[in-house]
């Protein structure tokens, strides 16, 4: 437990401290924490991977470059996979499929769950029910399963499975934001700003809405990690875009071309380490923030995969 | 708010996501462009008329809110519709599946919450020291894996010695064998897939069981028992323990709400027939009521065991007041 930050406590005796320097303590955040920043570098490693894919790339992963499963050599440092193909390149271009389904798919999910968190925790009322109902619902339902159908009847086109993928994990977001936003509303600034006469818009867009955006940008982070594993299972199952290399794919082309039975171990391994080490990077960054910024928010930070979020203290619904 | 006002409070918010839920179940399904008879994969080359009498036997033909209608009376009956490709009842086609999964898909929970608790409540106790961050750093990394590449490590390296696929051994009843031996057979086939289960989400478990731990052990009544001379451990069990099985209880609750929905990586992995499986099998047939069957069943069983764990809570903890 790190320090509170002043401006995110939410107890009243706080109004006496100092005026919040936002940008400034997010930055102390990271450079306080030995875990984010190691977090951001191999995240940043493999964003300039997939950027510079072509050009590090060594072989064109559409063509053959040698035997069927050749093993890992000085040519090739991975082997190669079932159709020849060298699969150093194929990881350095999988790379890009798989980060910008991640970072999209988690931007959508900021959007939608951002929005209903705001709405839900600021109006209150019957609109906070509604909303908080419909989150349970997609809370419950079985993730895999809808994506498996709405991938089916979407078709598999990129976009189409980034859109799925966030319109399913914005559950998390909707939740942590709207318990901050009603702690927020309640704090006398925004009272005094409300009895001067200014709008919801106003009041949601100047004074809310720049408390609760690091808590936003902390759980976009890790939903990241979330959507690249949701890519990981779609292409899995069969319904990812069958034109794109990615990561899953890779994994799913080992499994289902027998990679195991001949013993390639190099077509298998890699892509899932490559996930393993997005997915650390990604949570290490995540947690610390989510902790240096809401260390009351008793959320069980790795939820999302499975429970999604819920306060693990059954109170405040 | 008094006792019986939380539970009431928690009964009506439980009734209604169910009938968010069995209404959005209808949407999803039903709204979708293409049916059961133009994307039948046998009814590929059936003519117009055919088409037609098929779309009017499954009641496609009639306008959506009355098929809506048609399908909460049927539920209400405890009718789930017949498949559209074996036109047996739902209910018959998920039984056997739903009997495979749950005792897999049971012990690779059981297996992620004692590997999860044990993690937590150690590493809390040695906070700071090597074991904790070994422990944590560990958890973390399995819980970074895809479910599906973790399987496929485990057949890499297990795959010789425990069977690889399937609920049970094929030939098994040719050798006559002993119930005792049909139960080894089945525990055999289910190591590996809940294995994979479990160490893949002991994690989350370790993290929040870990935390909750750090919190009991800085309250004041834990400073007296240490002040009265108490040893460690004996503190960690008797005092720490005790407070953070709260959350773990109802963490527990929670999870075993998914249990009925199996796991379709895991299962498709290692060609287990449970329900994931068969979920993922009426996807490409657009077998929608086993589809809708399906959900219906994981979320409420997910919905009644968010309603337990609520309950325990409250049951467990008195300060709680809704």
């Amino acid at each position: 437990m790190t320090s509170t930050a002043p401006i995110l406590a939410d107890e009243p005796q706080d109004l006496e401290a100092p005026p919040p320097r936002r940008r400034p303590f997010v930055w102390s955040v990271i450079r306080g924490q030995p875990q984010a920043t190691v977090g951001a570098v191999v995240l940043l490693a493999f964003v300039v991977v997939a950027v510079l894919a072509p050009v590090i790339a060594p072989y064109d992963p559409r063509e053959k470059a040698g035997d069927v499963f050749e093993a890992p050599s000085s040519e090739h440092w991975l082997g190669l996979d079932d159709g020849g193909f060298d699969m150093l390149s194929l990881m350095i271009h999988g790379a890009r499929v798989s980060l910008i389904v991640g970072f999209a798919a988690a931007l959508v999910a900021m959007l939608v769950g951002g929005t209903v968190g705001l709405i839900s925790g600021y109006f209150g009322g019957k609109t906070d029910i509604t909303l908080m109902r419909l989150t349970d619902y997609f809370i419950v339902i079985p993730d895999i399963p809808l994506m498996l159908v709405v991938a089916a009847i979407w078709g598999r086109s990129l976009t189409n499975i980034i859109l799925i993928i966030g319109l399913i994990y914005w559950t998390t977001t909707a939740r942590v934001i709207r318990s901050q936003v009603l702690s927020v509303r309640e704090r006398v600034y925004v009272q005094r700003t409300r009895a001067l006469g200014a709008g919801h818009w106003r009041i949601l867009s100047r004074h809310v809405l720049p408390q609760v955006a690091p808590l936003l940008v902390a759980i976009t982070v890790l939903t990241v990690a979330v959507a690249i594993f949701a890519e990981t299972a779609i292409a899995f199952l069969g319904l990812g875009d069958p034109t794109l290399i990615s990561w899953g794919k890779l994994i799913e082309n080992a499994f289902s071309r027998s990679a195991i039975s001949v013993d390639a171990w190099w077509a298998i391994v890699p892509p899932g380490l490559a996930v393993v080490a997005v997915v650390l990077a990604c949570t290490m960054i995540g947690r610390s923030l989510e902790d240096a910024l809401n260390p009351r928010l008793r959320v069980g930070h790795l939820s999302v995969r499975r429970f999604r979020v819920r306060e693990v203290e059954g109170k405040a619904l | 708010m008094s006792g019986t006002d939380y539970v009431v409070k928690r009964t009506v918010f439980a009734l209604m996501t169910v009938l968010v839920a069995i209404t959005l179940n209808f949407v999803i399904f039903r709204a979708a462009p293409g049916d059961a008879t133009s994307s039948l994969a046998k009814c590929r080359n059936c003519t117009p008329e055919f088409r037609a009498a098929l779309r009017e036997e499954l009641g496609l033909d009639k306008p959506k809110l009355e098929q809506y209608w048609i399908y909460v009376k049927d539920l209400a009956r405890g009718d789930l519709g017949d498949s559209f490709v074996t036109r047996q009842p739902v209910w018959q086609e998920l039984r056997q599946p739903i009997l495979n999964t749950l005792p897999m898909v049971g012990l690779g929970y059981v297996i992620s919450i004692v590997l999860g608790v044990l993690v937590g409540v150690v590493a809390a106790w040695r906070r700071g020291t090597f074991l904790d961050w070994g422990g944590v750093s560990t958890a973390l990394f399995f819980y970074s894996m895809p479910q599906q590449w973790f399987g496929l490590m485990l057949l890499i390296l297990l795959g010789g010695v425990l069977p690889a696929s399937g609920v049970s051994d094929p030939f098994i009843d040719f050798l006559d064998p002993s119930w005792w031996e049909v139960v080894l057979d089945r525990l055999e086939h289910m190591i590996l897939p809940a294995l994979t289960l479990g160490l893949v989400l002991y994690g989350q478990y370790a993290l929040i069981v870990r935390s909750s731990m750090l919190e009991a052990l800085g309250e004041d009544y834990i400073m007296t028992a240490r002040a009265k001379g108490l040893s460690s451990w004996g503190i960690v069990r008797k005092h720490a323990l005790r407070t953070s099985l709260l959350p773990i209880a109802t963490l527990v609750a929670l999870t075993f709400g998914y249990i009925i929905g199996g796991d379709i990586l895991v299962e498709a992995v290692f060609s287990y027939p449970g329900i994931g499986l068969a979920t993922y099998e009426a996807v490409f047939d657009r077998d929608y009521p086993v589809l809708q069957g399906a959900f219906l069943l994981l979320t409420l069983s997910v919905i009644l065991a968010n309603f337990v764990a609520d309950l325990l809570y409250f049951k467990l903890d008195p300060r709680i007041s809704g």
